[in-house]
């Protein structure tokens, strides 16, 4: 029974949370790496354009609320996704178009690709606070738990609960659904092969007939589709924070790199370690050890390796151990 | 410098005399010395940009860690924190030094295979919770000394200038870590693994309340120069006021303002005429051969990372130095105010517009950029009263984009970057 | 006398810098094999990318089934049937040899299962190996899907650009089979070879460049037995 309670402890407060929160940075972590495989630079502007298109949907979720129309018990927010997801395709070809078109077309290195995503960043940040201002917006509504804790323990009988937010749940569906339908994308059409093929070998897609600005809008319509979810779904578990997610590039990169860079499957396995990582190191692992160790040696601390302060510091270590032991990751980069 | 450098800077000068005339000299100087520090930082960058070509996106995390330096170096010792538990951090500290090099030892000694990965996960986990015991709980007491003025172990009371070059050591030896296991990757690796260490020098200096007092700051820090409030009892200040006309609160800030001047401009004018002297010197040719083609350096038994590691850490120094003149500047060590765009993008920015690949042009971008930064807000104001002013008083809208205004320089900002990337890369004074 | 089937007619031109094709002519008949062969820095691989389109001329003209074809870029001559297989980096290494194929169908709007078929027919390796990532197989095998790649646009004429080079003896024997093979079905091949003596051997046509241009030009066999050109090119 006890080992039962550790696991529910365990799960309520870290895995939940923890497969929560990762499935939030695979779909993050999802963009910056189809932008490196197939414009072959490192996106820094991909945190700030999440937020921007988080403040779309939140926008649009306001009016459908003022309009009364909502979709309960799910939250409004996933009603308002696709006008979010509208506007931040047309944002980012529109960005394409004025700013990263030319360096392409005058094969700039990719150092300039990274500095004019900066000047990118800046501006969609800019945009952001205009719109939203620098405080927290909540927008969740709807029912707020698929069950509770005391749900859960009534229909057990642990002494432990385990609650499943609502927000938690949306995400990790949610998250699944996009990461089948992006591999068939990828795997199965016409369209996702040419993207494969340009990312492999650019010259021979070349040679093969493929057009390569096509292939550039097809990655930034599927980057904004990607961007807009990660951060809806980050909005309405953790609520809505414009420097939140310039913070988030750390973890979507360190994901990234993780799994290989260019590599979609390594952004989602590196997404899931880092987000455990980070819970794990700083998790307060008193209650869980409380079930398992024996009568009389119940730690007297809160067992937490370190404190929730220094989250980035876990991710940062992640990407110190991959750069130093296996700097194409755990799948080897670059491929798509 | 070109004629059209001198122009230039001729010009800038021109706009601070006017900010002075118009608006106030205090303002005036205010501008001037924060982009005497700004353009510092430029000039460091500019070294890892424009003699290299290295991307660091961590310029805060240096800038934040010099400025510790200040308050380790000048601060009086609290006595009574070294006391409650002094020892026992340090002797914590020197605990994690010593599991890390454990970890690495057994790391170097044991064959490859799992047994090694296993063995050195042992050390780092014992390493990790003696260091804890000891650690913790004497950090603990630390803070528990007089927590509303003290709570942590202070500094060494020395003077403050001295702080100034620990603050760039203290930023090289960060920047020889980071650069150590990035550089010689993927170039956008050191990008990335400076944005993180940045952002960790950042939650150190929040949450280490022992060493930097966290988000509680660290204020009254000596100043290089009087303070404007003691000036206001001299003799001479009092009749420099009479004679110009003055209030003797203005006449005392402009000449602390002035201090501060002169002694930034000292430095920075040091290393301006180092950074000339390098960049003509073989070894600046060398650097600039790697940047523009690394492959044929590489060939040519140049060791590339090495130089580049060198280069970083002489660059990240500076923005150190930077920081800590900054921190000794306002007198107060403030963790919570460190904010990537401004101390970390906005130094891009004056790169990019001023001229990366030339140190005055580095030095005329920290000069006009941190001037629009602080002009620009009040133009933002202007501009979303013109835009607003049609709409009612009690307008939702018109009150939030009035309140928005200070967000335009942010995209002030962005376009300038963009504007320039695209239209006039090789910046306002470019490389020659 | 009509034009050959390709001509790249007194081409001249170089990338950027100095000419390094100087008047050279290269020019291959319906179904039959030309061969380009030369010294090191000859100028063989320019010639052939010359005639894809993929430096500028300076002067001279490139004419495909009597149209010029000279300001086309390398991709729509690839739509007006010719197929370029190049040196190296001519397969994408993470797709699978089928995908290989489909991509080099692209352009293709029609069903591709037959002309996949024949490529089959042609490497039966492939067909066992259908599902593999490219990039994994041997150096032979990911020759053969390269030409296999450029055979699924159903070029009317193909272009190899050294299909041999760092592969064994017995592979490129091989190679040379399925080329012939190729070229009895009406594709005309035009070829960049280091191997010059087996290369001459199976060429109706052959060309030996010399700094940029035609130095002998006549019949692989031709070639084979003229004393100087043995002497010079062929290590007596």
């Amino acid at each position: 029974m006890d080992f039962l309670n550790a696991l529910v402890t365990l799960s309520n407060f870290m895995l939940v949370p923890a497969l929560a929160y990762g499935s939030q940075l695979a779909l993050g972590a999802l963009g910056i790496t189809l932008i490196y495989s197939i414009l072959r630079f490192a996106h820094f502007a991909h945190g700030d354009t999440m937020a921007l298109g988080t403040a779309a949907v939140i926008g649009a979720t306001f009016l459908l609320q003022g309009a009364g129309i909502g979709i309960a018990p799910l939250p409004t927010a996933l009603l308002a996704v696709p006008f979010g997801v509208v506007a931040m395709v047309l944002y980012l070809l529109a960005a394409d178009r004025l700013v990263y078109r030319y360096y392409r077309r005058v094969r700039a290195k990719p150092m300039i690709f990274v500095m004019a995503s900066l000047g990118v960043m800046f501006v969609t940040n800019g945009i952001t606070r205009l719109f939203m201002g620098v405080g927290e917006t909540r927008f969740e509504d709807g029912a707020r738990f698929v069950f509770n804790v005391r749900d859960f323990r009534d229909f057990t009988g642990l002494a432990e609960g385990l609650a499943l937010r609502n927000a938690q749940a949306i995400t990790i569906v949610t998250a699944l659904i996009v990461m089948v339908a992006l591999f068939w994308f990828l795997n199965r059409t016409r369209a996702g092969k040419s993207m494969r093929a340009y990312s492999d070998n650019e010259d021979l897609a070349l040679l093969s007939g493929i057009n390569p600005e096509r292939v550039v809008t097809i990655t930034w319509v599927i980057t904004g589709i990607l961007l807009v979810l990660a951060g809806t779904l980050y909005g309405l578990d953790k609520g809505f924070r414009a420097f939140n997610y310039f913070q988030l590039l750390l973890p979507m990169f360190a994901a990234a790199i993780l799994g290989g860079l260019g590599n979609p499957l390594g952004a989602i396995v590196g997404a899931y370690v880092v987000a455990l990582a980070e819970m794990g190191v700083t998790f307060a692992w008193r209650r869980v050890a409380g079930h398992l160790l024996p009568e009389g040696l119940e730690p007297s601390g809160m067992v937490q390796l370190l404190p929730v302060d220094y989250k980035f510091a876990v991710t940062f270590m992640i990407l110190v151990i991959v750069l130093l032991f296996r700097p194409t990751g755990i799948f080897k980069g670059k491929v798509l | 410098m070109t004629a059209r450098g001198y122009v230039l800077f001729a010009v800038m000068a021109l706009v601070l005399a006017a900010v002075g005339a118009f608006q106030s000299w205090q303002l005036a100087l205010t501008i001037l010395n924060m982009s005497l520090i700004s353009a510092i930082m430029a000039l460091g960058v500019n070294m890892q940009w424009g003699f290299a070509g290295l991307f660091n996106v961590g310029v805060m995390g240096f800038t934040a860690v010099g400025g510790l330096a200040v308050v380790l170096v000048a601060q009086p010792p609290v006595p009574d924190a070294w006391a409650a538990g002094g020892p026992g951090a340090l002797l914590g500290l020197l605990l994690g030094v010593a599991s890390i090099l454990a970890a690495v030892l057994v790391y170097k000694r044991l064959p490859k295979g799992r047994l090694r990965g296993l063995a050195v996960f042992g050390v780092l986990v014992v390493g990790y919770f003696i260091t804890s015991a000891v650690f913790g709980p004497a950090t603990q007491a630390i803070e528990a000394v007089n927590p509303a003025s003290e709570g942590y172990l202070g500094g060494l009371g020395l003077p403050v200038v001295l702080a100034w070059p620990v603050g760039a050591l203290f930023a090289a030896a960060v920047a020889w870590a980071v650069g150590k296991v990035s550089l010689g990757l993927r170039s956008d690796y050191l990008a990335i693994a400076t944005l993180g260490i940045s952002e960790i020098v950042i939650a150190v200096l929040k949450f280490e309340g022992w060493m930097s007092r966290g988000v509680n700051n660290v204020t009254g820090i000596d100043r290089p120069v009087t303070r404007p409030v003691d000036l206001q009892a001299a003799p001479w200040v009092q009749s420099l006021a009479d004679t110009l006309g003055w209030d003797v609160q203005q006449a005392a800030s402009v000449v602390s303002g002035l201090g501060y001047a002169g002694l930034f401009a000292l430095v920075l004018g040091a290393l301006i005429w180092l950074s000339e002297r390098a960049w003509n010197s073989p070894w600046g040719r060398m650097m600039r051969a790697i940047r523009d083609n690394e492959v044929s350096a590489r060939a040519m038994g140049k060791d590339v990372t090495q130089r580049h590691l060198a280069i970083f850490v002489l660059g990240s120094a500076l923005c150190g130095l930077a920081g800590a003149m900054m921190v000794s500047m306002d007198g107060q060590l403030t963790p919570g105010s460190y904010e990537p765009l401004r101390f970390t993008f906005l130094i891009w920015v004056m790169v990019i517009v001023g001229g990366s690949g030339n140190n005055w042009g580095a030095v005329l971008g920290g000069f006009i950029v941190w001037f629009l930064w602080v002009q620009v807000e009040p133009a933002g104001r202007w501009f979303m009263e013109l835009v607003t002013s049609g709409m009612a008083d009690t307008s939702d809208l018109k009150a939030h984009l009035l309140s928005s205004a200070s967000y335009m320089r942010l995209l002030t900002m962005g376009v300038a970057l963009l504007l320039m990337l695209r239209f006039a890369p090789r910046g306002l004074i470019p490389e020659r | 006398m009509a034009d050959p089937f390709l001509i790249g007619d007194a081409m001249t031109g170089g990338y950027g810098g100095a000419d390094i094709l100087h008047d050279c002519t290269i020019a291959v008949e319906k179904g039959q094999i030309a061969v380009i062969v030369g010294p090191n820095g000859a100028g063989k691989s320019t010639a052939m990318k010359a005639v894809f389109g993929m430096l500028k001329l300076r002067a001279g003209a490139v004419r495909l089934d009597g149209r010029d074809i000279t300001q086309l870029t390398p991709q729509a001559r690839v739509r007006e049937g010719m197929g370029f297989v190049p040196q190296t980096g001519n397969i994408f290494p993470s797709m699978t040899v089928e995908e290989n194929l489909e991509m080099g169908a692209f352009i293709r709007r029609d069903d591709i299962a037959a002309t996949m078929e024949q490529v089959y027919d042609l490497f039966p390796i492939l067909r066992d190996k259908r599902g593999q990532a490219a990039g994994e197989l041997s150096g032979g095998q990911r020759q053969q899907v390269a030409v296999g790649r450029a055979l699924m646009t159903q070029p009317k004429l193909l272009m190899l650009d050294e299909p041999t080079a760092g592969v064994s003896p017995i592979v490129m024997d091989e190679l040379f089979d399925r080329i012939i093979e190729i070229a009895r079905t009406g594709i005309s091949i035009l070829m960049v070879e280091q191997n010059a003596r087996q290369a001459l051997e199976i060429a109706d046509k052959g060309y030996v460049l010399v700094q940029g241009a035609n130095r002998f030009t006549d019949t692989g066999q031709a070639l084979l037995a003229d004393p100087d050109v043995r002497k010079s090119f062929l290590g007596g």
